[in-house]
């Protein structure tokens, strides 16, 4: 028996012949609204994160002069003589992202390169998940590494160097390791995305692959290679536990990399650790810093989008 | 026609054959190839080297008593028990509360909303920004948010959960909306070609084949709250915790934070406990990921 | 009978002008060929006269557009239904990641057809669409496992299983090899005893072939902004259209003086 009889000019088999609505459909609207809400409601976590670092840093101002926080040089915030100037946060924070990106950089790029240029493609299945392996593992575990082995075994027993118990080198080194696979993977797919027709233009000039590489897919790539970079700063500017862990509690301006120093974020994960009443200077402390560190990644991570889009534009 | 003079005779310009100057066996070419070799490897040995320590480590106290025992100030008799159980059941609630708003948010911005309007690229670029905020942040914001809503004791699973889950919400977002903008848009016009509406596109073919990316990215995301702990420690986290968590408002521990306060602490055979710890982490991590790869290669649609 | 016209219709994409004036009827149980060169609008207006161009940003359509007498752009029409009764199949063979089986059974299910046997409606597309005898023991399998050929067939059973009374096909066999192209061809002609088919295409002879009746369409560029915009040049019988034209435009397309 046809199911599909009566076709073919104007609608005779009982349906109705008009194109408006046949049902209003409300169980859909209901569904677009609650996805609707859902999208909406992340716009309202960025609002609750200002007024809730606001309230406590206004709270905070009215106490500290900003100019004293910004530029003071003594971080001593729970002494009877107490002084707030970020300044020792914010150079400690420098020494480990710098001696962070030193390391990762330079590996990241080269394991970037190596994997987008040069690698045969089984290599790359073997490989690539060497870098998600390190990008897996857990900051708090970093941290103890860079505690136990990095600082204790190879700098102070097998290298005999002239440092204490923690150190802003070794947190810093630990730190470009773990950073290494944002740098690299976000490279990667840069230097992929270069057309291949431009490396066989090269090629056919007579450039060796050295010279394709670093003349011609680099550059192309260096919008989305700096967005990397700059990634990696914000991971690096952002980091806990292995500074909390590694770096050292003390704050004071960092000179020489073997010394102590206490990080921004050091200094929130040691402060919450103690008691601090909810209203107390203590507690709008936190918030102080907590914004500063908030504004500065803000900040670093406009300038990376910035670069992506601008290489995005290109291809 | 004129014949070129300019460019002079074109003399022969020797073989072709054997290794030029400048080819792929020059000096610098092969220097810059051991240079890339040189960096693998660098990631390849701090890997091992720190797989290996830890385990090193940690494998005097790697027995079951470990797993059963609750931490305690003798270090013979500590275990890791609240800890591991901890983790998971913060992890657990954290998917809870993440996954539905994630996927539904990813789901509105990337088939529903019209990009034209200011305010939809206001919410994208606010999800960018949000992804890359550090952990702690999101710890003060509870603490934050938890204070203004009277909550006294801060440090209940329902907490770490609630910190987590605004952490890799960002995350979930752009992974759903990735999956989804996967799917070729021809299923979508075949689709709507029928009569479908859009909605039952979205739920009935597009969906659908986005799952394994959702999943695999979702597994992912939450592998990497189960190793947090700054947002933790924010919330009061670190407290001595001698017995298993009962439910959202008990206190808690998760295997992180236990390794953070064995690390601190100043005789040695803590820290063997911190890097027995350790290995148990990384084993979960491992089979979670392992769980996340394999759906991936089993179910992701190649188009 | 017609049962689509269009009056003085005029497609936009912004506010370039894709096509304009285009005012013809579509007749009952015929095929009708659009031609012509390329960027000539033919697709475009196809597409909108079963408001697939709504999907695309900044799509508009000014006159009229009637379906069965009402207008299809009518603000409180329904364009899901409209869908739903003048069916597309796509340039490129577009089956869903489903088996063979759901291809077909997904369209009545959606628009909330409660067949009193799926199966039989699943048998009756498939071997209207002439693909029964070669799916039939393998109706679980992929879509994606038949060949171009069988994919576009099944494509059109697909659209068949919703009853439709017209089927849009955007050159339909642009992608498939001449074998495969001309099993498509017998399948229109015969399906045309029950639906109006409307087809757009390159291959000249191919409308030539099957089409009843066959409008050419050419682009005509615009001083002020360089565009070219799509116009009807000459609507008529197939045999009038590739005999003896009207146009000498339609004259120089066919006799291919250009193309």
């Amino acid at each position: 028996m046809s199911t599909l009889t009566t076709q073919g000019g104007p609608a005779k088999s009982g349906r109705p012949s008009g194109l408006s609505q046949q049902s209003p459909r409300y169980g859909e609207k209901a569904v677009y609204l609650i996805l609707r809400i859902s999208a909406w409601l992340t716009v309202l976590i960025t609002a609750a994160i200002l007024v809730a670092f606001a309230i406590p840093s206004i709270e905070f101002f009215q106490q500290v002069p900003v100019l004293d926080f910004l530029f003071g040089d003594r971080w001593a915030p729970r002494f009877a003589n107490s002084s707030f100037g970020v300044l020792p946060l914010v150079t400690a924070t420098a020494w480990t992202t710098v001696i962070a990106l030193s390391v990762a950089v330079p590996f990241g790029l080269g394991a970037a390169i190596f994997l987008s240029e040069y690698a045969h493609p089984r290599l790359r299945k073997v490989l690539k998940p060497v870098l998600e392996i390190l990008a897996g593992i857990p900051t708090v575990v970093y941290g103890y590494f860079a505690l136990t082995f990095v600082q204790t075994t190879v700098f102070r027993e097998w290298l005999k160097l002239p440092t204490e118990a923690f150190s802003v080198l070794a947190a810093g080194i630990v730190m470009g390791v773990m950073i290494i696979p944002t740098i690299a993977s976000i490279s990667e797919d840069a230097m992929s995305s270069v057309p291949q027709a431009m490396r066989q233009g090269s090629a056919a000039l007579g450039a060796n692959r050295m010279q394709t590489t670093l003349r011609v897919v680099f550059p192309a790539a260096l919008s989305g290679i700096i967005a990397a970079v700059v990634l990696g700063i914000s991971r690096a500017v952002g980091e806990t536990m292995i500074v909390a862990i590694a770096a050292g509690q003390q704050a004071r301006i960092v000179g020489n990399p073997l010394e102590q120093g206490q990080t921004m974020t050091g200094f929130i994960a040691n402060a919450a650790l103690g008691d601090s009443r909810v209203g107390s200077l203590e507690y709008d402390t936190l918030y102080a810093v907590g914004l500063l560190l908030f504004i500065l990644t803000l900040i670093i991570n406009w300038i990376s989008i910035a670069f992506v889009r601008r290489f995005r534009e290109v291809y | 026609m004129k014949p070129f003079t300019s460019i002079g005779k074109i003399a022969a310009q020797g073989s072709v054959r054997g290794r030029a100057k400048g080819g792929e066996y020059s000096p610098k070419s092969i220097a810059f190839l051991l240079i890339l070799w040189a960096s693998l490897a660098l990631a390849f040995a701090f890997l091992i080297t720190l797989i290996v320590t830890t385990f090193i480590e940690g494998s005097p106290r790697l027995n079951s008593m470990l797993l059963t025992e609750f931490p305690a100030s003798r270090p013979t008799q500590a275990g890791a028990r609240p800890a591991i159980l901890g983790s998971m059941m913060v992890i657990a609630f954290t998917a809870l509360f993440t996954l539905p708003l994630g996927i539904a948010a990813g789901i509105h911005l990337e088939a529903f909303s019209d990009r034209k309007k200011w305010w939809n690229r206001v919410i994208e670029l606010n999800v960018q920004n949000l992804a890359a905020v550090p952990s702690i942040v999101y710890g003060l914001l509870t603490l934050g948010a938890l204070s203004a809503l009277g909550v006294k004791d801060k440090n209940i699973v329902a907490a770490g959960a609630m910190a987590l889950s605004l952490l890799i919400l960002p995350v979930i977002i752009i992974v759903t909306r990735e999956s989804i903008r996967a799917v070729p848009d021809e299923i979508r016009q075949g689709s709507l070609a029928l009569g479908a509406t859009p909605l039952q596109t979205l739920f009935r073919q597009i969906l659908p084949s986005s799952v394994p990316g959702i999943a695999t990215g979702s597994i992912l995301a939450l592998s990497r709250a189960l190793g947090e702990a700054a947002p933790l420690l924010i919330l009061g986290a670190l407290v001595f915790v001698s017995f298993d968590p009962n439910g959202l408002l008990s206190g808690y521990t998760t295997l992180p934070i236990q390794i953070f306060n064995w690390t601190g602490r100043p005789q040695e055979e803590f820290h063997i406990l911190a890097a027995a710890a350790s290995i148990v982490l990384l084993a979960l991590l491992l089979a979670m990921n392992a769980i996340a790869i394999v759906i991936r290669n089993r179910f992701q649609k190649r188009w | 009978m017609s049962v689509i016209t269009a009056s003085n219709v005029d497609v936009f994409y912004g506010k370039f002008r894709a096509v304009t004036g285009v005012t013809m009827d579509f007749n009952a149980n015929e095929i009708t060929a659009l031609i012509g060169p390329s960027g000539c609008g033919k697709s475009t207006l196809l597409r909108s006269l079963n408001r697939m161009n709504d999907l695309v940003d900044g799509a508009h359509v000014t006159g009229e557009i009637t379906f069965n007498g009402e207008n299809i752009y009518a603000p409180d029409v329904d364009a899901i239904e409209v869908r739903r009764r003048i069916g597309m199949v796509f340039q490129k063979p577009n089956p869903f990641p489903k088996s063979i089986y759901d291809n077909i059974a997904y369209g009545p299910k959606v628009i909330g057809m409660k067949p009193s046997s799926m199966d039989d409606l699943v048998e009756e597309a498939l071997t209207r669409a002439a693909l029964w005898d070669e799916v039939k023991d393998k109706l679980k399998q992929s879509a994606f496992g038949l060949s171009g050929g069988q994919q576009q067939r099944l494509c059109i059973a697909r659209t068949i299983a919703v009853k439709p009374e017209v089927i849009l096909m955007d050159e339909p066999c642009s992608a498939l090899d001449p074998i495969a192209t001309m099993r498509i061809e017998d399948l229109m002609v015969e399906l045309k005893q029950d639906y109006t088919i409307i087809i757009v295409t390159h291959n000249m002879q191919q409308a030539a072939r099957v089409a009843d009746k066959t409008a050419f369409f050419t682009a005509l560029p615009d001083e002020t902004t360089g565009n070219r915009t799509g116009v009807l040049v000459e609507y008529n019988e197939t045999t009038k259209i590739f005999e003896n034209p009207d146009d000498q435009r339609t004259e120089d397309y066919i006799s291919g003086r250009f193309g």
